[in-house]
């Protein structure tokens, strides 16, 4: 089984400040990757370097190569548009559009890429509602206001903006850290069914949600990766010292 | 990858337009600054701080009546806008979440929209129609232009001081509104003397209610009820003159304003920056 | 009230002892508050006392002419002595919308260009230029209006201007450099500045977090500052309202350059016209009997009007905006 990102010597830097040393990683297809470490460890910048978001900012820069199905998306030739296409974000807070409607949030990216055709809108933005398991909550009042949700359903409206315009992975930034345990719950169970049609990898700050959710786990510390694998050998057999420390909350 | 083709496009094409705009706008900026530099600047000598304005057969000339006018005119107009915008200031600052403060502010808002050649109408309907064309009907009108600058700026500056200050005068026994008038104020007296003088800097500029108020003065000043000289105003007398003299003093006394103006303008800027 | 309670035992007792009373009753702070209270509803006294000053000095063209005065079309101080505005209100309108044609895109373009797309240190040296020629003063605006704009125009752009356009009325007058297009483009220019900033702030008050989402979603930055426009729609029309409002209140530069001809409309856009605001200007002081000053000061009331709705307008617009901003983002 290919991987579906193969990492290879990843730095990125904000201004001077050296924050991920030197990544080697793989990432599997259709399976969950859990990125844990403790505060300021990187995991955040690592995973905006899976989409080229990490360069937006003012002063940020980023050595080293980022295979995606194969092709460096850091390559000279290569436009960020076109990736971030194929690999979407979830972020931290959920930030749907306030001034369109849910049914407009939905759409949003794809009519970016040119669809015009009701009937082909229509059909997404149900198909990506239902796969974010919100549909049977909004279908009513689709035309309501993008921000008129509460927080779980946000973020929930935020997946499904992602997954309409069809990615094949998605990046999640700590998406249940704004939400209380019981969005949380059903955020869980949506990132498990997901994980059978698209690659997921979600960075936690939670170590039992990464156990839970995940199949494979990679521990940050101080911008290195100390440990990759197998989630349930991770956390039952880790193979570094650090990552044992982290596990039983000595630092973190 | 057609359509990709025309986003790329647009995205360009945009990023162009916007800085064609950019360009476009500031382009006026640079030849109004440099046409009042070079124009004002050869018809500057020492005559044109020293004498009057000349009369039409008259080859030299200056604008000492105007800048001795201007400046009588803006002095009456900040005694009587400087205390009421003040003062106006402070009760916004000290009581502003009551509902007087609320219209007060709402109020000021709306006089600072209104233009100025409509508040020069009404110093002439209610002060030129008593006692005539003179400095007090000008003063007046441009003592309302400045309240509302003057208000805005003082409750701005008055809002910075930190409450930590506040509370360790009155913790003293210090009286609230002694604890205003003398720790408070004294904090933000560099940036209420920069509101004062962005709003002087304004009405330095004004002609239109000048205009209005107390009219065209060709001489030195000669009483509060009488009308003065003004720099601004005789950049319009003089420019829409067929004198070329006149014309030539008309750039001269633009470059002075503009002087002025901007300096105090940037001054002001440089100075609010500085607290960050 | 507090303070007469605390004035009549006084008065019946006039004696050192109550005086000493009355100075623990009166606090200092009382009495602060109410000076600084009285100073600051002096705004009451001020705004009331213009619109009354304006409309009885209105009364005797109001009374003369009613609501004539505002559709008449003529103007005949020296004749006839009959008033009517509405050239003149076209003609503060035609120029508006001119200035804000013109003004308008240019001002959004400086806006984003500030806000999205410059590099920071750039963006602040060109933002404190604009502020700049904010504060240039209207007369000055018109000095180069008369003697560079007006002779660039009827040099190299008006004559290209009627040989492509011709065709169209609009385009096919005599050019003698001023007139309403002229009037029109320097109101462009004097409202760029304060509208652009007005853009910029909008702009930058837009969260972040909306132009990551639709980065991330695979957005070019043109579709990623349609989004940061979008957001802040209100606020950007609350900013052209502004301009309107300061476009229409405009007297010396438009004055200046418009040629001040009175006519119910102009043969084209390189004809001379006039505007409410400048007719004041240039005949309340040759205004030699009480109809005649009455009908100017009337023009004046009618402005006051139109500014007042046009501002009230506006900041309504941008103050709901801003703060629709701030809520969304404390979620």
């Amino acid at each position: 089984m290919a991987s579906k990102f193969e990492i290879q010597g990843l730095n990125a830097w904000f201004g001077l400040k050296h924050v991920l040393k030197s990544i080697n990683m793989k990432i599997e297809k259709n399976a969950v990757t859990a990125i844990i470490g403790p505060s300021g460890c990187g995991k955040t910048t690592f995973i905006r370097c899976l989409n080229r978001m990490h360069e937006i900012t003012p002063g940020a820069r980023v050595s080293g190569k980022v295979l995606f199905n194969g092709i460096d998306i850091y390559d000279n030739g290569v436009d960020p548009v076109i990736i971030r296409r194929k690999i979407g974000m979830v972020f931290q807070k959920p930030n749907p559009f306030p001034m369109m409607s849910i049914y407009d949030n939905v759409a949003a990216g794809l009519k970016l890429n040119g669809v015009r055709d009701k009937k082909i809108l229509d059909a997404a933005v149900r198909r990506s509602l239902e796969l974010a398991n919100l549909w049977d909550e909004v279908k009513e009042d689709l035309n309501k206001s993008g921000a008129s949700l509460s927080g779980g359903q946000q973020q929930r409206l935020c997946i499904a903006r992602a997954l309409a315009v069809e990615p094949e992975v998605i990046l999640m930034d700590e998406p249940c850290s704004a939400l209380d345990p019981i969005a949380t719950a059903k955020i869980e169970a949506l990132i498990r069914k997901l994980a059978e049609n698209y690659t997921v990898v979600i960075v936690t700050h939670n170590m039992q949600q990464a156990a839970r959710v995940s199949d494979y786990t990679a521990f940050l510390y101080l911008g290195e990766l100390i440990e990759y694998g197998l989630t349930k050998q991770v956390f039952e057999n880790p193979k570094h010292e650090l990552t044992e420390r982290y596990l039983t909350g000595e630092f973190g | 990858m057609d359509h990709y083709k025309l986003r790329v496009t647009k995205n360009r094409l945009t990023q162009f337009l916007v800085y064609l705009a950019l360009f476009s706008a500031l382009v006026p900026l640079f030849s109004i600054l440099s046409e009042v530099i070079r124009k004002g600047f050869s018809t500057i000598n020492f005559d044109f701080f020293v004498k009057p304005t000349p009369t039409v057969g008259e080859a030299r000339g200056g604008v000492a009546n105007a800048i001795q006018g201007t400046l009588i005119t803006i002095g009456f107009a900040s005694i009587i806008g400087v205390p009421i915008g003040l003062m106006s200031g402070i009760f916004l600052s000290e009581y502003g979440e009551s509902k007087l403060s609320v219209a007060v502010r709402f109020l000021h808002d709306v006089l600072s929209g209104v233009p100025s050649i409509v508040i020069g109408v009404f110093a002439y309907a209610l002060i030129t129609r008593s006692i005539g064309f003179s400095v007090t009907a000008a003063a007046f009108a441009l003592a309302i232009i400045m309240i509302p600058i003057v208000a805005r700026t003082t409750e701005e500056a008055l809002k910075l001081v930190p409450m930590s200050i506040r509370e360790a005068a009155i913790a003293l026994g210090i009286p609230r509104w002694k604890t205003t008038i003398t720790v408070v104020l004294s904090g933000a007296k560099k940036a209420i003397a920069t509101g004062i003088l962005l709003s002087i800097a304004r009405i330095a500029g004004e002609s239109a209610p000048v205009l209005v108020s107390m009219g065209y003065w060709r001489w030195w000043f000669a009483g509060l009820d009488r009308p003065a000289a003004n720099l601004a105003l005789n950049v319009f007398i003089f420019a829409m003159s067929p004198f070329e003299n006149w014309i030539a003093l008309a750039w001269g006394s633009a470059l002075v304003l503009i002087l002025v103006v901007l300096g105090i303008s940037v001054t002001a800027r440089v100075f609010t920056r500085e607290r960050y | 009230m507090k303070i007469s309670q605390k004035i009549s035992p006084f008065i019946r007792n006039l004696n050192i002892k109550s005086i000493l009373q009355l100075k623990k009753h009166f606090k200092g702070d009382d009495i602060f508050k109410l000076v600084s209270a009285l100073f600051a509803s002096s705004i009451f006294l001020l705004l009331g006392l213009m619109v009354y000053e304006l409309v009885k000095g209105s009364w005797l063209s109001i009374q003369t002419f009613g609501l004539n005065f505002i559709v008449g079309t003529t103007w005949d101080p020296a004749v006839s002595r009959i008033f009517g505005v509405l050239p003149l209100i076209l003609g503060t309108l035609v120029t508006s919308a001119i200035a804000l044609l013109i003004g308008v895109p240019i001002s959004l373009g400086v806006g984003l260009a500030l806000s999205e797309y410059a590099p920071k240190k750039f963006g602040v040296a060109v933002s404190f230029l604009v502020e700049l020629l904010a504060a240039v003063p209207s007369v000055i605006y018109g000095l180069w209006g008369i003697f560079v704009l007006i002779p660039f125009l009827r040099d190299h752009v008006y004559p290209y201007l009627k040989a492509v356009f011709g065709f169209i009325p609009l385009f096919s007058g005599p050019i003698y450099g001023g007139g309403v297009l002229t009037g029109g483009i320097v109101l462009a220019i004097m409202i760029i500045p304060t509208v652009s900033a007005v853009m910029r702030d909008l702009f930058l008050a837009v969260p972040n977090s909306q132009r990551e989402a639709m980065i991330a979603l695979g957005a070019t930055k043109w579709e990623t500052v349609k989004t940061v426009i979008s957001y802040a729609r209100s606020g950007v029309i609350g900013a052209v309202i502004l301009g309107l409002g300061r476009a229409v209140g405009e007297t010396m530069a438009i004055t200046m350059v418009i040629g001040n001809r009175f006519q119910v409309w102009p043969s084209s856009l390189f004809d001379a016209w006039y505007t409410m605001a400048a007719i004041i200007a240039n005949e309340l002081l040759e205004a030699t009997y009480d109809l005649y000053i009455s009908a100017l000061i009337n023009v004046g009331l009618i402005l006051l009007f139109v500014t007042l709705i046009i501002n009230i307008l506006a900041r309504l617009i941008v103050w709901r905006t801003l703060r629709l901003t701030r809520g969304i983002a404390r979620e």
